[in-house]
């Protein structure tokens, strides 16, 4: 096999991965994006302002709350703060999946960090581990999410009030059963149930007290200080 | 431009920081320490598993019976086969009222 045909079917499979694990989580998507539609449409939002907010944020927790503290007449400076507070579990996301990006460019990386929604992180990290990430892969899964979520966002707004019960179809618990499937396909890395066990009942503690999303990164943060101190030099670093 | 346009662009700009924040203190720091090492490997289980677990008391025993399955099929089979049975033990455990 010649290099270029090495290449192309590189991209042919990166391709069809991305785009097949990508599915399950665009079932959970279509709801959430129609209610932010619909929820900032019911909040006085234009239609263009919406779809600004939605191409350009794109973190679907962050603009709830962004549209809901809007509604309450807050500073600018505040409103922006709670935003970056609420996403700044990405800051992790950025600082893990940049060391798997080798085989991105400059410009591929610089939009593929705008495109980093939880989803893709933790499919993209399943990619490196099993294989290797690769730009074709990353923004197959990339485009599919981003193009089904302006597109139920815009389907929101135009119909928000006929939106049926979520709950029927089991799509209120598709993410979290999603998020489940991606945590174990780590099962066979080193601490996995120390990491996993500590960080949930970490995270269920401060969901019940301080409250949602701090849950994500203090309840995670206990997790990787448990992982942290786990760890052993590694071998080169004893000798020296 | 409007307050609320600024609003949106300035949120915007702010979520990107902390999307590519942690790659750029990364790139600038280089060689780093193993704890750090082993804390960014841990990243995906730590923060997945605390993104889900409050899920573990908001789902009842449907909910909590569903991500069993997952869990345990995921490490068997594929993700969409294991997302799919569990899809399928929440829906048949709500129909039979639990």
């Amino acid at each position: 096999m010649t290099e270029a045909t090495v290449i192309e079917s590189h991209w042919q499979s990166d391709m069809r991965d991305g785009l097949r694990d990508v599915a399950p989580v665009l079932g959970a998507v279509v709801p959430f994006a129609a209610v932010f539609g619909a929820v900032a449409a019911e909040a006085g939002m234009g239609m263009a302002d919406i779809m600004l907010a939605s191409a350009t944020i794109y973190a679907g927790a962050s603009q709830f709350v962004m549209v809901e503290l809007m509604g309450q007449d807050l500073p600018i400076w505040s409103i922006v703060l709670a935003v970056f507070a609420l996403n700044f579990r990405h800051v992790l996301y950025s600082a893990s999946l940049g060391r798997h990006m080798g085989a991105f460019g400059f410009w591929q990386k610089a939009l593929a960090f705008h495109l980093l929604v939880d989803p893709q992180f933790a499919a993209s990290e399943m990619r490196a581990l099993k294989t290797r990430l690769r730009p074709t892969y990353y923004f197959s899964y990339a485009t599919a999410i981003y193009s089904v979520w302006l597109g139920a966002n815009l389907l929101g707004i135009l119909f928000g009030a006929l939106i049926d019960d979520p709950a029927a179809w089991g799509m209120d618990f598709l993410l979290p059963l999603y998020f489940m499937g991606l945590i174990m396909g780590f099962h066979g890395r080193g601490h996995f149930w120390v990491i996993l066990s500590t960080s949930a009942v970490a995270s269920i503690i401060v969901h019940q007290t301080l409250g949602s999303p701090w849950h994500i990164t203090l309840g995670g943060g206990v997790g990787l200080v448990v992982a942290a101190a786990l760890s052993k030099p590694k071998e080169a670093e004893a000798a020296a | 431009m409007s307050d609320t346009v600024l609003i949106i662009l300035l949120c915007a700009a702010a979520t990107y920081l902390t999307r590519i924040g942690g790659h750029l203190i990364m790139v600038r720091f280089g060689q780093v320490h193993h704890r750090v090492e082993a804390a960014l490997a841990a990243v995906p289980v730590a923060i997945l598993s605390a993104l889900v677990a409050p899920s573990l008391m908001a789902g009842g025993v449907p909910g909590v019976l569903a991500l069993g399955v997952t869990a345990l099929s995921a490490m068997r089979v594929s993700l969409v086969i294991s997302v799919g049975l569990g899809v399928a033990v929440l829906l048949g455990l709500r129909a039979a009222g639990l």
